[in-house]
């Protein structure tokens, strides 16, 4: 048997292998999705309980003015369901980290950014799934699309999925900075569940204390879920879209080097 | 002599916090040689395995990899080296043969030269049947041997393995062993580090002993050997038989400190003569009544080096266990013999009388 030659592909730029190792890593997380459908079927139940529970149980008691309540409710559904589902780029690399598959990628000659390239696109991918199910789910429950034509609907998720982007970066951070893919999970949701709460996804921030306000208001989740809202059934978009992608510019730009630096750093043993 | 050195290491230190995970380490491997980098627990020999595969930087000190400086040249080192860490490192959710490519992949091949280098390694390593399979359902030496495979896709010059066969049963651990065996024969260095003496004579052209981040022996397992001396008696006394009065035997019969163990039942000491005391000392230990389930005259293994380089077994954890109390307590069941290695001038036959009234009393 005569040997294989090993020479390595020639002639694409450094920016071309970064693209394709990232391509590599994204594959590889594309390609484990269905293989865990549990994981995909938690990301999708704990958003429709909150669709129930919001619509059913509390929906009676909140007032949303001339909104009908499911209508108001969805856009922020949506926000809360891919900013958890962002939360799985962490658990990811955490379990990466734990497994050693980290030391072994890090150990290879390929671009340093691709993993987590690779992770944020898949779950990228995953949450447009998870959001296509929950627009059903909603759709079931009576919600429907106002005021808006189908390029700012289709907008809306823009902004949506954009904002999701940039929290599995955030997520990339937490879960390369603990010691374990447990730690991760508790550690992403201590700082998601204030912010998916105290914003305007579930109830008005005008019904929420004064002091609350002042955080609610001035957060990236009410920016966001404002501006998807107006997108999809109608109000003042301009303010909250920018608010909302300057946000998710603004975490990008910090926490894209960060987490590349903790890849770097990441020493687990 | 640099040269034809596949790694050089000179003063690496790495410290975490008040923790000397190294103080100081030297080392020269020879190219197409095997290295072994023996210690305990904690002493330092996956932070020199990382340093060198550049996934930590060192605090101070240099090290070069096939000539390539493992900091400012770490990018192409990582190109032409093979890694094994301490723990299999393999995506579970993938298959056996879509780790591999993966791996290829990343190692700039194409995917098809990928992908047939997947297969071609599969074949090898006796995966070719469960290649298809998801490795979350692989056994350890699968495991283990899958992610060796993927440290060797580009043919690397140098190989790193740490504790390769740690946790795999004997069978496993011989393929593995043959694995290594083969590849050093194809002419690749390895430095491999390991908790078993065993494997380190096995496998290993030249041994370093480290212990707490320093280098406290080195030289092939003979002459590692060579400085504990000769022979090692060792008896198993018979269940309830009188070890203090054993060990008082073996003393006459010793050119050093006698051991004893306990749990075992085993006494042990070095001895000049070798195998010709045999006769005398059972006939010695049956004046006592003592009687015997084992006798062997041992060559010196590497477990007798490290108990003679540090005083204490290599393969003790180095967290405080029970042994290692009963072995530095006075009070413990050793404490009979104590007195007669050390305490009566020099161990000889004219301490028998001594002895024999001490365990009477
Ligand atoms: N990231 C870290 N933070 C703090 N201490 C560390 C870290 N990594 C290693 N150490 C300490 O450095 C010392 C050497 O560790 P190292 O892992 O190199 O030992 P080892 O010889 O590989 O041990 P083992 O046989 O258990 O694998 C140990 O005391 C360990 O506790
Ligand atoms: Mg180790």
């Amino acid at each position: 048997m005569t040997a294989l030659d090993l020479s390595p592909v020639a002639g694409r730029g450094r920016l071309g292998w970064s693209l394709s190792d990232a391509w590599v890593m994204c594959r590889r997380n594309l390609v484990k999705i269905p293989r865990t459908p549990e994981l995909l079927v938690f990301s999708t139940i704990q958003p429709v309980m909150f669709v129930l529970l919001f619509v059913y149980v509390f929906g009676g008691s909140i007032n949303t003015g001339s909104i009908p309540y499911r209508d108001y409710l969805m856009p922020g559904i949506f926000v809360q369901t891919v900013v958890f589902g962002a939360m799985t780029t962490g658990l990811g690399l955490a379990e990466d980290l734990q497994k050693g598959l980290v030391d072994r990628f890090r150990a290879l000659p390929m671009s340093r950014g691709a993993l987590l390239a690779g992770r944020t696109l898949a779950d990228l991918v995953r949450n447009v799934f998870i959001v296509a199910v929950m627009l059903l789910v909603g759709l079931a429950v009576g919600f429907r699309f106002h005021h808006t034509t189908v390029i700012a609907a289709l907008a809306g998720f823009g902004v949506l999925l954009f904002f999701a982007y940039a929290f599995s970066w955030i997520s990339a951070v937490v879960g390369l900075s603990v010691r374990s893919a447990e730690a991760a999970q508790s550690g992403g949701f201590i700082w998601v569940f204030p912010l998916t709460f105290a914003s305007s996804a579930f109830v008005p921030v005008a019904n929420m204390p004064g002091w609350l306000q002042v955080f609610a208001r001035n957060q990236p989740v009410t920016q966001c879920v404002n501006a998807v809202r107006a997108l999809l059934i109608g109000g003042p978009v301009t303010s909250a879209a920018l608010q909302s992608v300057a946000w998710s510019v603004g975490i990008l730009i910090v926490f894209v080097p960060l987490s590349v630096r903790s890849y770097r750093r990441a020493a687990v043993r | 002599m640099t040269d034809s050195s596949a790694i050089v290491v000179e003063g690496l230190r790495k410290h975490y916090g008040a923790t000397k995970a190294l103080d100081g380490i030297d080392l020269q491997v020879a190219e197409g040689t095997v290295q072994g980098l023996l210690g305990p627990n904690g002493a330092g020999k996956t932070t020199v395995v990382r340093i060198l595969t550049t996934l930590l930087r060192a605090d101070s000190g240099t090290a070069r990899v096939l000539g390539f400086d493992v900091v400012r040249d770490a990018q192409k080192l990582r190109g032409a080296i093979g890694v094994t860490g301490q723990y299999a490192a393999v995506d579970e959710k993938l298959t056996g043969a879509e780790n591999l490519e993966m791996f290829g992949r990343l190692y700039r091949l194409s995917g098809r030269t990928a992908r047939a280098r997947a297969a071609e390694l599969l074949e090898r390593f006796e995966l070719a049947d469960a290649g298809g399979r998801l490795t979350q359902t692989y056994s350890g030496g699968m495991r283990r041997r899958l992610d060796l495979a993927a440290s060797l896709i580009m043919r690397p010059r140098v190989l790193f393995l740490d504790e390769p066969s740690t946790g795999l049963d004997p069978r496993s651990r011989a393929q593995v062993w043959q694995v290594i065996e083969d590849l050093v024969r194809e002419g690749t260095t390895v430095l491999l580090t390991t908790q078993y003496l065993e494997e380190a004579d096995q496998l290993a052209h030249k041994i370093t002993v480290v212990d707490l981040g320093k280098v406290i022996a080195e030289g092939t397992a003979d002459q590692l050997k060579e400085r504990v001396g000769g022979a090692r008696l060792e008896v198993i006394i018979a269940r309830g038989g009188d070890l203090s009065a054993a060990g008082g035997v073996l003393a006459r019969f010793a050119n050093g400190e006698v051991n004893t163990d306990g749990d075992r039942r085993s006494i042990s000491a070095p001895v000049a003569a070798g195998a010709g005391v045999l006769p005398d000392l059972v006939r010695a230990l049956d004046e006592v009544s003592v009687a015997l389930d084992d006798v062997a005259v041992h060559r010196p293994t590497l477990d007798d080096v490290f108990l003679a380089l540090t005083g204490r077994p290599a393969e003790a954890d180095p967290k405080p266990d029970p042994e290692a109390d009963h072995r530095a307590d006075p009070s413990g069941p050793a404490d009979g013999l104590d007195p007669e290695a050390s305490g009566s001038g020099g161990p000889g036959p004219e301490t028998g009388p001594g002895e024999r009234e001490l365990v009477a009393g």
